[in-house]
């Protein structure tokens, strides 16, 4: 008996769930294995992962290219900066809860004047704006500390709770913050997923797919551009509050656009047509990046042939390559 | 009872007059065809009214309201759509959601963030409801792109009607096919439009598809109406005959 496809159906979803919840299971196992460093550099893949998700809602869902997304990181990294020296601020909850809607601030000035215009305008607008955040921070050093850029401890987690002092303080924080980091990054990925498969996600896909006829449904294109960049920008910016304590410091290299350039990359290595090929991309390339810079001093180079690799033999990334061997070796394949 | 009407339509690309005092009525349920040689002004015309293009002069009424100036998202929620002559669909969206998405709009759901799209039971049904109608349903999760010709062409128009207009521009819905698909697509599409009581304008070449399914005929010349009556009217018009077998005009 044929079913009737115009009923939900809930089972695939059912599968996408079971399989996820594994992934979750197994990423939540894996520090006892993998000792600190590598959880560490788990960590800091996760976040990256989920910068790579919020820059793929404006690169892969809506067909807008930023050159300028390090100025949400940067932004999260210095909000909670200021937060822990202004306001003695330690708690990580309150950074993200304070930090969160500066990012959301920043995202929507910045997108009011970048998404009137596409395409090459689009991005060349935002690397001067990012920029400009760049300059203020090097030459405000005052306030930034310039160069040397702002000590960041280790925040109190959940309330307070958690806090990280005395011998050991440092493999407890990378233990207790990786799991921190990975309940957040699973928030974010249920969160973007919710937002890509909504309606006003399809909106954004219609738009990135054809702007003319979207405009001929109704959609008011620039406010969902607007829309799509206040998202892109916040979830950078959150990732941007999470990194600054795992590192412990944070400068304006990380409002530079070579940092703009690793998030694209890091979309770019995973796939920007698949959902979750940002997640891959930004576990992968943290990796590359660490172990490039291990091996060689010129690493950027090295990083610069596996670019080049990437778009001539791999355009869309890795899990887009993996999806389409997938689909080749499946039952139905010709 | 008049739908719309244009008043001394106007609009020049240099020295082309491609609209040169236009003025149409369209009246509510009516199958009109627009028609003229390339270049007659037809799809000036449908920019103009559909405000793809801003008029030099004149006005455009709907439903007695001066829309001239009105932005395209003001005309959609009037209740003017469109098809466009060369297909323009979301290719990488599968039919469905291209379908679902016109829908969500006229709904005014596509500000909803929070919820699934394919979720929303009621978007689904009336998206069945116009895959339906246009033979599209079991084709619902190809993606628009994986389409032939002739089934593109007809999502192409689902697309706009699943906005239920009052006024629906179908620009060469049938170009671009072969001969037996534009009968069938022409045969859907009309009885669609029809049942839906949606009131039609189609730019259409094939003098054999404007006869056999118009109720009014408009015929356009270097951006003017050279002749508008019912296919019998429009058979007997010397100038018609004229233009259609490249004749000189009579005095």
């Amino acid at each position: 008996m044929k079913a009737d496809v115009s009923r939900i159906s809930y089972r695939p979803k059912l599968a996408l769930a079971a399989a996820s919840a594994l992934v979750l299971i197994v990423l939540a196992l894996l520090p006892p294995f993998i000792g600190l460093y590598q959880t560490q550099l788990l960590t800091y893949g996760l976040i990256a992962a989920i910068a790579a998700l919020g820059f793929n809602i404006l690169l892969g869902y809506t067909g807008l290219l930023s050159f300028g997304h390090s100025a949400f990181f940067g932004i999260g990294a210095y909000s909670i900066a200021f937060l822990l020296r202004d306001a003695g601020i330690h708690s990580m909850e309150l950074y993200i809860l304070i930090g969160l809607p500066i990012a959301a601030l920043a995202s929507a000035l910045f997108g009011y004047i970048c998404v009137r215009h596409t395409r090459i305008f689009f991005g060349i607008l935002t690397l001067a704006l990012s920029q400009v955040l760049y300059s203020l921070a090097l030459k405000l050093f005052w306030i930034t500390g310039g160069t040397d850029g702002l000590r960041v401890p280790r925040p109190t987690l959940l309330a307070g709770t958690i806090s990280f002092t005395g011998a050991g303080a440092f493999q407890r924080f990378i233990d207790a913050y990786y799991y921190y980091v990975l309940g957040v990054f699973a928030i974010c990925v249920v969160v973007m997923w919710v937002i890509v498969h909504s309606p006003f996600g399809k909106a954004l896909q219609a738009i990135r797919d054809n702007e003319i006829r979207a405009a001929f449904l109704g959609l008011r294109i620039h406010r969902f551009r607007w829309m799509s960049f206040l998202i892109s920008g916040t979830f950078t910016g959150l990732a941007g509050i999470l990194w600054a304590p795992l590192n412990g410091l944070t400068t304006p290299d990380v409002l530079y656009w070579p940092f703009s350039g690793e998030i694209v990359f890091t979309t770019l290595l995973g796939g920007f047509r698949n959902f979750t090929g940002p997640i891959v991309g930004g576990i992968v390339f943290t990796y590359l990046k660490t172990y490039a810079v291990a091996t060689t001093e010129y690493w950027q180079l090295l990083l610069g042939v596996v670019l080049v690799l990437l778009v001539m033999l791999l355009p869309t990334g890795i899990v887009g390559a993996i999806s389409a061997a997938a689909k080749k070796l499946g039952p139905n394949s010709p | 009872m008049i739908l719309l009407r244009t008043v001394d339509l106007r609009k020049q690309f240099g020295e082309t007059k491609a609209c040169d005092g236009v003025n149409f009525v369209v009246n509510k349920g009516e199958f009109i065809s627009l028609v003229g040689s390339n270049g007659a002004g037809k799809t000036s015309l449908v920019n103009l009214i559909s405000a793809q293009l801003k008029p030099d002069s004149g006005q455009i009424l709907f439903e007695d309201k001066d829309i001239t100036f009105a932005s395209v998202h003001e005309r959609i929620k009037a209740g003017i759509a469109r098809s466009f002559q060369i297909v323009n669909l979301f290719d990488a969206l599968s039919v469905f959601d291209n379908v679902a998405l016109s829908v969500f709009t006229r709904e005014g759901k596509t500000a909803k963030i929070a919820t699934l799209a394919e979720h929303d039971q009621a978007v689904r049904d009336e998206t069945f409801d116009v895959l339906g109608r246009f033979g599209l349903r079991d084709k619902s999760s190809v993606p628009a792109g994986g389409l032939a010709q002739g089934e593109r062409k007809l999502l192409d128009v689902a697309v706009a009607y699943a906005l239920r207009p009052k006024l629906l521009f179908l620009d060469e819905p049938t170009s671009g096919v072969s001969t037996r698909d534009k009968t069938q697509i022409m045969d859907t599409v009309s009885s669609v439009v029809r049942a839906g009581a949606v009131t039609a304008v189609v730019i259409e070449h094939d003098m054999d598809v404007v006869f056999r399914y118009s109720d009014r005929i408009v015929m356009m010349h270097e951006g003017r109406f050279l002749a508008d009556g019912t296919p019998e009217e429009i058979k007997a018009n010397k100038d018609v005959a004229s233009i259609l077998l490249g004749a000189p005009l009579s005095a």
